[in-house]
Formats: C-alpha cells, sequence, structure tokens
C-alpha cells in the first residue's frame, strides 16, 4: 500500500460509506484495478460490513412491553392534578377558597335550623308565627328564620323570611319583602350580606338579631 | 409514521398510558437491538431498553413534536448503554457469578481488550462472533457502528442521535470498521 496515494483511502471510506461523487468513484475504482494491496483492504472491509449486517436481527421478549408498562411511574393522575395546580396558582386558590366558604356556609344552613327573629319591641309571637300587631308601628329591618311572617300592623323596613312564609294581611311594609328558603339562596344571601355587613361598619345600624 | 407516533403522544401528555404502551409496541425490537448490540447481554439489554423507554415516558413533555421520535427515543438508549458500559468496568467483581448463566462470570461479561484463545474464536458460530468482535470496540466507536450498520440509519441521523458532528460520526464509523476488520480478518 506504500505507493497508494494518501487520498485512496478516504476514497474507500466515501465508497463505503455510499457518498462519494462520481468522478472520485472511478478513480477509486482505476485505482482498485491495479492496486491489489488496496483490492484487499476494500474486500476485507466490505466483507465485515456484510457480517456485521448478517448479524441476525434478533427481536425483544416476547413480554417487554408488558414488563415496561410495569415499570412506568403510576401517579400520573396525581402529576397531572399537581401541574395544573402548578400552572394556575390563582384559579387553583380561588377553587379551594370556594369550597371552603360554601362547605362553611352549608354548615350554618344546616345548623340554623331553630326558630329565631330580629328582636324589636311590640312584636308578638305565636307558636313559630311572628306577628306585628294591629295599630303597632316597627321600625328597622326584621329577619325571621324558620318561622312565618304576619304583618297586621305596620313595618318601616325590609323583611327577609328564612325557611318561612310571608303571610299575606292587611298590614303595611314599606321596604322589601325577600323570601329565602333554598340552600343556594340562603348562600348568596350570606354572601350579598357579608358585604353589608362590612358597609355596615362604616355606618352604625342598631339593629340586632337573637338566635 | 411521524404522525402516527405523534397521536399517540399527544394521548399520553394527556394522562393516557395504554397509548405509551402501543409506542413501546413499535419500537421495542428496534430499540433491545440497539442496547444488545451495545452491551452483548440480553439481561442487560433488556434492562437498559426498558429503563430508555421508562425515561422517554416520564420526560414526554421536553420531546419536540417537530422531530424524529425515533431520533430521540435512540439516544436516550444510547447514552444509557454507554453510562452502563463506563459503570460496569470498575463495578463489579470480576469472579461473581452472573445471574440467570451457568457458570459464567465477570470474566466473560467483560468484553474488552481481552482476547479470547484461538481455538475458542473459532469454535463460535459467526453471529456469536461479530456480536463478541462489536463488543470489544471502544464504546464511542460502538455506538456508530450499531446505529450504521445494524440499524442502517443514515449518518445525519446519527449524528444527531450521537449528538456529534458529522464528520466525528464519520471518522468514528471508518476506525470501527477497520478495527472490526482487523478482528475479523481471519474468519
Amino acid at each position: 500500500m506504500n505507493a497508494c496515494p494518501e487520498n485512496v483511502i478516504y476514497l474507500m471510506d466515501d465508497y463505503l460509506d455510499g457518498d462519494i461523487s462520481p468522478s472520485d468513484e472511478q478513480l477509486f475504482k482505476e485505482h482498485l484495478e491495479n492496486c491489489p494491496d488496496c483490492r484487499k483492504q476494500y474486500q476485507e472491509l466490505s466483507k465485515t460490513i456484510a457480517f456485521v449486517q448478517s448479524a441476525s436481527h434478533i427481536q425483544a421478549p416476547s413480554d417487554f412491553v408488558q414488563k415496561t408498562m410495569g415499570r412506568l411511574p403510576k401517579e400520573r393522575q396525581r402529576a397531572g392534578v399537581q401541574r395544573w395546580f402548578r400552572r394556575h396558582p390563582m384559579l387553583a386558590a380561588a377553587a379551594l377558597f370556594c369550597i371552603l366558604m360554601s362547605a362553611a356556609l352549608m354548615s350554618n344552613f344546616n345548623d340554623d335550623q331553630h326558630f329565631s327573629f330580629t328582636k324589636q319591641p311590640n312584636l308578638v309571637v305565636e307558636g313559630q308565627t311572628v306577628i306585628v300587631p294591629e295599630g303597632q308601628t316597627i321600625v328597622g329591618d326584621l329577619t325571621v328564620r324558620n318561622g312565618d311572617l304576619r304583618v297586621e300592623g305596620e313595618l318601616q323596613g325590609d323583611v327577609t323570611i328564612v325557611n318561612g312564609q310571608y303571610m299575606a294581611s292587611s298590614g303595611v311594609i314599606t321596604g322589601e319583602i325577600e323570601e329565602i328558603d333554598k340552600a343556594f339562596e340562603w348562600l348568596w344571601y350570606t354572601i350579598k350580606n357579608g358585604f353589608k355587613d362590612a358597609a355596615a361598619i362604616f355606618d352604625t345600624d342598631g339593629s340586632q338579631t337573637t338566635e | 409514521m411521524d404522525a402516527l407516533v405523534n397521536k399517540r403522544i399527544a394521548k399520553v401528555l394527556k394522562g393516557d398510558q395504554n397509548a405509551f404502551a402501543e409506542i413501546v409496541e413499535l419500537y421495542q425490537h428496534q430499540l433491545y437491538q440497539i442496547c444488545y448490540r451495545m452491551l452483548g447481554n440480553k439481561q442487560e439489554a433488556e434492562d437498559i431498553a426498558q429503563e430508555a423507554f421508562m425515561r422517554a415516558y416520564v420526560n414526554i413533555h421536553t420531546f419536540d413534536q417537530k422531530r424524529k421520535f425515533s431520533t430521540w427515543l435512540y439516544r436516550i438508549a444510547t447514552n444509557l448503554c454507554i453510562d452502563r458500559i463506563r459503570k460496569k468496568k470498575p463495578d463489579y467483581h470480576l469472579d461473581a457469578e452472573v445471574r440467570g448463566t451457568e457458570g459464567l462470570n465477570m470474566y466473560s461479561e467483560i468484553a474488552n481488550n481481552d482476547e479470547l484463545p484461538e481455538e475458542e474464536l473459532m469454535r463460535m458460530e459467526v453471529q456469536e462472533r461479530v456480536q463478541y468482535e462489536i463488543s470489544r470496540l471502544p464504546d464511542k466507536y460502538r455506538a456508530a457502528i450499531v446505529l450504521k450498520y445494524i440499524e442502517e440509519l443514515p449518518l445525519a441521523e446519527i449524528s444527531e442521535i450521537l449528538d456529534l458532528p458529522l464528520g466525528t460520526v464519520k471518522t468514528r464509523i471508518h476506525r470501527g470498521r477497520e478495527a472490526l476488520r482487523k478482528q475479523l480478518s481471519n474468519l
């Protein structure tokens, strides 16, 4: 091989890589014709490649897929939830807040099954019914829980009835009447009231609630 | 093929583990083959191939779907194989018997420059002999040779899998080829 030009080895590599220009290929083939050493080298390399390629294609064991799946981490579901939390921290906080709030309010709603009403002078109570007697005037708002309201006199203020009924009668109410008897409405009412209470800190309101 | 795989990957990203089983199904033989040719040992090949799939699954969100999935997967596997080959040498007690084999100790597993006696080489089947000679190659040549001649991948793809410039890949294939020619010259 001593007499061979330096670049023949590169030509041979390119040729074996299948990455050779037609003119170089011509050159290489001509050289092979005349050079037994290079020819031998080329044949051995080709044989080597053929041997390597003939290494029979082996297959993975038949239980390979099953075993692989068995090795995968299982907590995919939890990871998904965690990723969601990480991506939407505000939404996650809001959702958590809503869940806790509604839980607290709902339990409140269920606890408040006993009869109660806003304490005002002159109110008459008959069983589960609060009565504004005829000829009396009550100033201020009135809330009745788990009971009914009958107005025979005059009420200057708003009325709220939770889990009860306003019984139409001859009386006069100057404010609004609101009846609440579903959990959802109770929830809404409490939230609304929360804001009102917050506002009430700034202007003093005299009405009290007895439970 | 790529569109098919990407559809599966989208499902896996949504948390559908069964879609990944279909991906494993598609690539299991090629991946196992790469690992087996690199490591020259069936148990290790199975272990590393499974490990590669596991890592692909865990890191699937980092895969860029504009690229070829097989390239990404083979890259994980070849890296794991090379790590294993490098770790293997000092880590093991050579006298310890290899699990699942009869009478084979680590001397027979460690495939490097220690040549087997001539008559033993002659008794080997051609297939066995070729595998033995491949596993005697330095690991960097071995990866290039396996990808080129056993997986028959184009050079550009090999360069991406091994994260090496095209020229370096060529050099490694040429040197690996030449080393194999010498090793196999008496066959």
